[in-house]
């Protein structure tokens, strides 16, 4: 059950960071609520890069090279390259924010509706 | 005033014998991952109902945190004090300066009218997940491995600072310096959003 709990957390987090990104008008929330998802993200990765046997290890599981050991960790490498790209993510989006509020005066995504008009 | 501490107080010292009695009788490791996992909801939920905008922001900087503690229960501990540095520390201060900075904070965190279509699509996909996941035959490490193998594997999980460098530079190396493309891309392109704009151009 250890693993099924972990994935029911991320699940969780993952499902209210989707709620907030859908609904929330201010833009800083929506950036916020994806944040969330990605870090619900990480924790299923590392779970289950934690509990599941990598494919190296079930084909052969009594005397396993240094580097299939290593297969154990690739989860956390996923993760690692998730935090970079989400912290380039946010880096971009919130100057996209500021742009568009100094030009605009708002950050309301309801308002924000130039393709529509 | 007094009465109101008081009241505080017998309240967080009946919260910490409640958790004190589930440590007792799930076992430690178990009763660090409930109350972390409890307390990740709550902060999550905070994110998106708490109205005061700054506030949630700081919410957002306890989920980090309470995620950082699970990296450790599941023996990534590098990862932790990356999430540490890089959520907690770089990404939350970008955030509250971003909040800071626009005068949208005064109407609070409103919703959208989108609220009810919404629920229904996150709740009906954390049906799905956790359906899938209960259903789906997971292969765990400690059930199907022999002890050797299981004793090297543990070996590995309790050195990852170490072990993680290794995979990172030899296997993953041309994503590892993709990354800092993508990174320094990102500066660049932050930079020259945020720029402010010559009035004689």
């Amino acid at each position: 059950m250890t693993l099924e709990r972990l994935l029911i957390l991320s699940a969780i987090l993952f499902s209210i960071g989707l709620y907030g990104a859908l609904t929330k008008r201010n833009a800083i929330t929506v950036l916020m609520a994806i944040e969330l998802m990605f870090n619900a993200v990480n924790v299923a990765l590392v779970a289950v890069s934690r509990y599941v046997v990598p494919y190296g290890l079930r084909a052969d599981p009594l005397l396993p090279a240094e580097e299939v050991l290593l297969t154990v960790l690739t989860g956390q490498v996923f993760a690692m390259f998730i935090i970079a790209v989400s912290a380039a993510e946010i880096a971009l989006g919130l100057a996209i924010v500021m742009a568009i509020y100094r030009s605009r005066e708002t950050i309301d995504v309801s308002e924000l509706n130039l393709l529509n008009r | 005033m007094t009465f109101f501490i008081l009241i505080v107080l017998t309240l967080l010292g009946w919260l910490a014998l409640v958790t004190v009695g589930l440590f007792a009788i799930v076992g430690f490791q178990d009763g660090v991952f409930w109350t972390v996992a409890a307390a990740s909801v709550a902060t999550a939920l905070g994110v998106v109902l708490i109205q005061d905008l700054f506030k949630a922001a700081l919410s957002l900087v306890g989920t980090f945190l309470l995620i950082a503690a699970l990296f450790v229960l599941l023996s990534a501990e590098f990862l932790a004090v990356v999430q540490v540095l890089i959520y907690a520390g770089a990404i939350s201060i970008l955030i509250i300066f971003a909040v800071l900075l626009t005068r949208d904070v005064a109407q609070g965190n409103p919703s959208n009218k989108l609220q009810i279509p919404a629920l229904i699509t996150a709740v009906l996909g954390l049906t799905a997940i956790v359906f899938v996941v209960l259903r789906t035959d997971w292969v765990v490490m400690e059930d199907v491995l022999p002890s050797e193998t299981m004793d090297r594997v543990e070996m590995v999980l309790a050195t990852t600072p170490e072990s993680i460098a290794g995979v990172l530079l030899n296997q993953w190396v041309l994503p590892f310096e993709v990354a800092s493309v993508v990174l320094l891309a990102a500066i660049l392109g932050a930079l020259a959003l945020i720029r402010e704009q010559e009035d004689d151009a």
